[in-house]
């Protein structure tokens, strides 16, 4: 537990109970959530080890009920934490006490689809993979899949600019949303970007992508749906060692091929999920690649076969091209428990740092390394195509002092991962997590700009203000 | 008038620094080859990326390259393409329609996003922009972004540069993610189509599944007829594979249809790419117009009642190339007009300067947008040193 949440606003604190019938007159009663034992659902999200009871939680059904509580949080001082699904990984949707939360999770209609035109426009609060399943009766879907896709919406998504495991082929949120409506702190609803492309000046909706609750509450957004692939399947690779499936990797690339999702699990991360999920994958390998491509049955069979020939100088040790669902289904049933199983046999944290592809090999010998140092196991699962990866470092929970030491190991990964030329975050979000890292990444003159303009969106900083940047040295506009 | 030509970053810092200390304003440029595009301004210097060239890093099988902002574009494509790589966004070449000559900077490419029909399948410049380095208008060396294709650390100032014209920052280093050119291209070519069923036909091509990677139509003019093309890219086997999954989903168009490849293709594409289809009459003015897919037909319906109009529509209908009579506004009232009903953004790309300092050059905004337009020029500078009313006439 080292991370540090600023000091609540004890003027705020004692006015707790206006500030509640403030409220209480802008929505339902039912939309208002006091008590004690009802907040307590809202208290953390998906970083669990951090929790703080929120001021009070609000749940608008509209637009015009969310700019009703923004101007009166202006208005009267208080801090407002947005909330989608409260899935975030990094402490993003985590509460202040003196803060409330607002949650837009009710708001989860579909307004609009035009297939011809290959958009929708929904309400935020939509889960992510609710939209998918809102336009599948065309052979439609939304592209960007992070793994919560079921539970996650897509008003969390915008905030933390969201992946998942086929952004090589189809991008990742940013690169799929073409417009919102957004309100601001003060109330102003605005309209950014809509059914066409690119903007007509500054490239707002780009800015507001990725910007974790800072900037605005997104109330809707436009979303580009693609069709889907007539059909996809994966292979799957054993390697004795790490530097042959790096190798592997960078040759797959190197022939012209973009594989719609490129996994890679090492060693420990295969005999977790084969222990839950009994894939079938292979047991005596270092290193396993899942790499799936797309198209009709003979355009997959021919890709596959490239593949497969670009594998083989580097000798692995299994090769197992899937032929069916049942064997697709099969393979990636490991990789996707990977987070769950995991759980089974330890407690964990997840990082998301992500590295520059050539550095693989070294890379994750020095996570091995650094997990060693502090007694600590770590598991290898993430996206091989793009570098981002995703280290489980596991401790116990019950042994006193080891949660701080896989936080501290964690850092230590982080670290790694910028000095080698990557980054904190490849698709989770800095939050509360990576927050005090930031002066890793970014010197003082990087994050001065940065909180410049967030100051023209919250000049007071109330908005999601315990977040991303470091509490000492704070600018506004 | 000063030219500073700044050898390195440190360099382009003190420049700026200097400058805003005396409130002097500042163009920035690369080549200058397309100065006359945006609203004419009146500044006291000039600062160039001329003199920042080279290629600082490309590893092809991380698929992602960097350079100096002055590099130019040309060195880039040439580099990428030794390696069977390639700009995945197409980026148009503005010069055959503004009548220029140098070669465009890499720069220029991310401070103005431009793209080209790939876009419509691969995103635009800025979705390949993964960073960026620049001085702000204090005179301050700001990086955003980095080197690698997944990176949500922070807020996004590499969008906020893409597109901004030059107006919060002088680029110094840009970083792009790239991808590997594909081994056949072709093109199908539906003939005589009307502008309606012209689109409805791209649409369908880019709602199969069959991964179009260019949809445009050219509506029919002096003695050629009609033409709309929708491209496929792609192992050979493959290509062939959806080429005629494609003619049988669009056969209900009817029409001769004719495959184009090689270097017919090529100089299609190219004219589509860069406007050229337009650019036959240098004395009237162009317009872009990015419109919702199947808002295109009823927006050039409504500016020819008004307009002597020309036009094109690229992806897939969203984007649609407009030539008019210079006149007194270049046909602005009509375009906005006609923005205002069906939704999108107009740029008058090309008209004699002083057309460009009456009208709006770019789309009008709303005022809540305006002010946070404001604010952000202002966050990066504060004495409004860089590149003054290029954009919008106070920002």
């Amino acid at each position: 537990m080292t991370i540090a949440f600023p000091k609540p606003d004890e003027a705020i604190l004692a006015r707790r109970k206006d500030i509640i019938a403030g409220l209480g007159r802008l929505v339902p009663s039912e939309a208002l959530i006091v008590s004690e034992d009802e907040r307590r659902a809202f208290e953390t999200d998906g970083l669990t080890a951090y929790r703080q009871m929120p001021l009070a939680v609000v749940l608008p059904s509209t637009t015009e009920e969310v700019s009703a509580i923004m101007r009166f949080c202006h208005e009267h001082g208080v801090k407002v934490v947005p909330r989608g699904a409260g899935t975030s990984l990094c402490g993003g949707a985590i509460p202040q006490e003196d803060a409330i939360v607002l949650g837009v999770a009710k708001m989860n209609r579909v307004i609009d689809v035009d297939f011809e035109g290959r958009t929708a426009r929904v309400q935020a609060g939509i889960t992510n993979l609710g939209i998918s399943q809102a336009v599948a009766y065309e052979g439609f879907f939304y592209a960007p899949d992070p793994s919560s896709q079921l539970a996650c919406t897509i008003a969390g998504n915008i905030a933390m600019n969201s992946g998942g495991a086929h952004c090589l082929k189809y991008g990742v949120t940013t690169n799929n949303l073409m417009g919102v409506t957004m309100v601001m702190l003060d109330g102003t609803v605005v309209e950014i970007g809509g059914e066409h492309l690119d903007s007509a000046g500054y490239d707002l909706l780009g800015l507001i992508c990725g910007s974790e609750g800072q900037l605005g509450v997104v109330t809707e957004a436009v979303v580009r749906i693609l069709r889907a692939a007539e059909g996809a399947r994966p292979a799957l690779f054993g390697f004795e060692s790490v530097e042959d499936a790096g190798a592997c990797v960078a040759a797959i690339i190197g022939a012209g091929i973009i594989p719609v999702a490129l996994e890679y699990m090492d060693r420990p991360a295969i005999q977790i999920c084969e222990a839950f999920a009994h894939a079938g994958y292979p047991l005596d390998v270092e290193a396993m690649l899942i790499c799936e491509v797309e198209g009709s049955d003979q355009e997959i069979d021919d890709m596959l076969r490239r593949i497969v020939a670009i594998a083989e100088p580097f000798k692995p040790k299994t090769i197992k091209v899937s032929q069916s669902e049942a064997e697709s289904a099969a393979i990636w049933k490991g990789r996707k428990s990977a987070f769950g199983a995991t759980g089974r046999v330890a407690d964990y944290i997840c990082m998301d740092g992500t590295i520059p592809t050539g550095q693989l090999p070294y890379v994750l010998k020095r996570i091995d390394e650094i997990a060693k140092s502090y007694g600590l196991g770590v598991a290898n699962v993430f996206h091989a195509g793009d570098g981002n990866l995703h280290p489980l470092v596991m401790f116990n929970t019950n042994v006193p002092g080891e949660m701080e030491k896989a936080e501290k190991a964690g850092e230590d990964i982080l670290k790694l991962c910028v000095e080698v030329g990557g980054c904190l975050t490849g698709e989770h979000g800095v939050g509360i997590e990576k927050r005090d890292l930031m002066t890793c990444q970014f010197n003082e003159i990087d994050l001065a700009q940065q909180m410049r303009v967030r100051g023209v969106f919250d000049p007071l900083w109330l908005l999601n203000p315990a977040k991303v940047f470091p509490l000492e040295g704070r600018l506004a506009a | 008038m000063t030219h500073h030509l700044p050898r390195d970053e440190q360099d382009a810092s003190t420049i700026i620094r200097e400058a805003s200390e005396k409130g002097s304003l500042l163009s920035l440029s690369g080549q200058n080859t397309k100065a006359e595009m945006g609203r004419p301004n009146q500044t006291d210097a000039s600062i160039s990326s001329a003199a920042l060239t080279g290629i600082t890093l490309y590893e092809p099988a991380e698929m992602v390259i960097a350079a100096k902002s002055g590099t130019s574009l040309s060195e880039v494509v040439r580099t990428l393409a030794e390696k069977g790589q390639e700009l995945p966004f197409e980026p148009m070449d503005y010069r055959p329609l503004l009548g220029t000559k140098a070669e465009p900077t890499i720069g220029s490419v991310a401070a103005m996003n431009i793209s080209g029909p790939r876009r419509v399948m691969a995103g635009a410049a800025r979705d390949s922009l993964i960073g960026v380095r620049f001085v702000n208008g204090r005179g301050e060396v700001v990086k955003s972004g980095g080197r690698v294709m997944k990176n949500v650390t922070g807020l996004d100032l590499v969008k906020l540069m893409a597109g901004s014209w030059g107006t919060l920052g002088f680029m110094t280093e840009v970083t792009f993610k790239v991808l590997p050119k594909q081994e056949r291209k072709t093109t199908l070519v539906l003939r005589g189509l009307k502008d309606e069923q012209a689109i409805e036909a791209l649409s369908q091509a880019l709602g199969s599944p069959f991964d179009v990677t260019g949809a445009a139509h050219i509506p029919a003019r002096d003695r050629q007829g009609a033409s709309t093309m929708i491209r496929l890219e792609g192992f050979s086997a493959s290509v062939d594979y959806r080429l005629g999954e494609l003619r049988r989903l669009l056969k209900r168009f009817g029409g001769s249809t004719d495959i184009l490849e090689g270097r017919g293709a090529e100089a299609v594409w190219q004219s589509v790419r860069d406007a050229t289809v337009l650019a036959d009459g240098a004395d009237r003015a162009v317009w872009r117009v990015s419109t919702a897919p199947t808002k295109g037909p009823g927006f050039t319906k409504q500016i020819a009642q008004s307009l002597d109009a020309q036009w094109f529509y690229d992806w897939g209908g969203g984007l649609i190339w407009i030539s008019t009579p210079v006149g007194e506004d270049a046909g602005a009232s009509v375009l906005r007009e006609a923005t205002r009903a069906f939704g999108g953004h107009a740029t008058l790309v090309r008209a004699p300067s002083e057309v460009r300092s009456a009208v709006d050059v770019f789309e009008p905004q709303a005022q809540p947008l305006m002010t946070l337009t404001k604010g952000i020029k202002a966050s990066f500078d504060p004495a409004g040193i860089l590149n003054p009313g290029r954009m919008y006439a106070g920002i």
